[in-house]
């Protein structure tokens, strides 16, 4: 069973990101998820961990099991202190990056949830929020 | 560091990722095989990626510039053993890996190997590729 319905973990290492792709794997096997849908969460993980380690500076994964009219899911929330996103329509398109990445990250982990939110300001930090529901 | 083993078996080398991968060892993997097929002029490749149970952007583009790289060294690349619900998610990301070659497991990945580099050397078979 789940010992709590929300924590957080460091996004300060590229280990890190491999044991946040562990934790988001062992949430979603608990809340049982499909395989495509641990899958499809775990990607997006990975991608959104990635960015806020690489274009954040580092950050925190916060995540919480959440209830909706008798449905389970997992929210996650990527937060980090980077230099924010200057240009939020840019950055959310396809194949288009400001680093050695292919750009895939942002717009392809919106394409694996069903809930995706971005808030980002320059200079303060950006924040991604995404859920998925059993 | 950990790395990941890289078998030579006669023309062709066996990579096999068994690991969940971060992303200096996707790195090292790239540079260590480029290096292996110049060393043993290997002619194919065999990316076993049977054990991963996630392939994400970064991992992905990895697969690519392998098979890139490893074409412009004459080797050939062959994906196997991608598992269906990574492949599905792959997809949806946005990365088909155009020009990667695949196949369902090692055998049907040798085998396949096999014609690309037969194909390669016949000049009378243009056609296959």
């Amino acid at each position: 069973m789940l010992t709590a319905p929300q924590g957080e973990a460091p996004l300060r290492s590229e280990h890190d990101v491999v044991l946040a792709r562990q934790t988001v794997r062992k949430l979603t096997q608990q809340l049982g998820f499909s395989l495509v849908d641990q899958t499809k969460m775990v990607t997006a993980a990975s991608e959104l961990a990635r960015n806020a380690l690489i274009y954040g500076g580092g950050g925190t994964l916060h995540w919480q099991i959440v209830e909706r009219e008798a449905r389970r899911g997992l929210r996650l929330l990527f937060a980090d202190e980077g230099p924010g996103i200057p240009n939020m329509d840019l950055a959310m398109t396809d194949g288009w990056t400001s680093g050695k990445g292919l750009g895939m990250g942002l717009t392809g982990a919106r394409r694996l949830v069903n809930e995706f939110e971005i808030d980002s300001k320059v200079g303060a930090g950006t924040r991604v929020t995404i859920a998925r529901w059993k | 560091m950990e790395h990941i083993p890289i078998l030579r078996m006669g023309d062709f080398l066996l990579v096999t990722i068994q690991v969940d991968m971060h992303d200096q060892m996707a790195l090292k993997l790239q540079d260590d095989l480029s290096n292996a097929i110049q060393k043993n002029a290997s002619k194919g490749v065999l990316l076993d990626i049977s054990t991963l149970e996630m392939v994400d952007s970064f991992i992905g583009r990895m697969v690519a510039d392998i098979s890139g790289m490893g074409r412009i060294l004459g080797a050939e690349t062959v994906l196997v053993g991608m598992q269906p619900a990574v492949a599905i998610t792959l997809v949806e990301l946005g990365l088909a890996l155009p020009g990667v070659a695949t196949a369902l497991n090692v055998e049907r990945g040798m085998a396949l190997l096999r014609r690309k580099i037969d194909g390669a050397g016949s000049d009378a078979d243009s056609t296959t590729g």
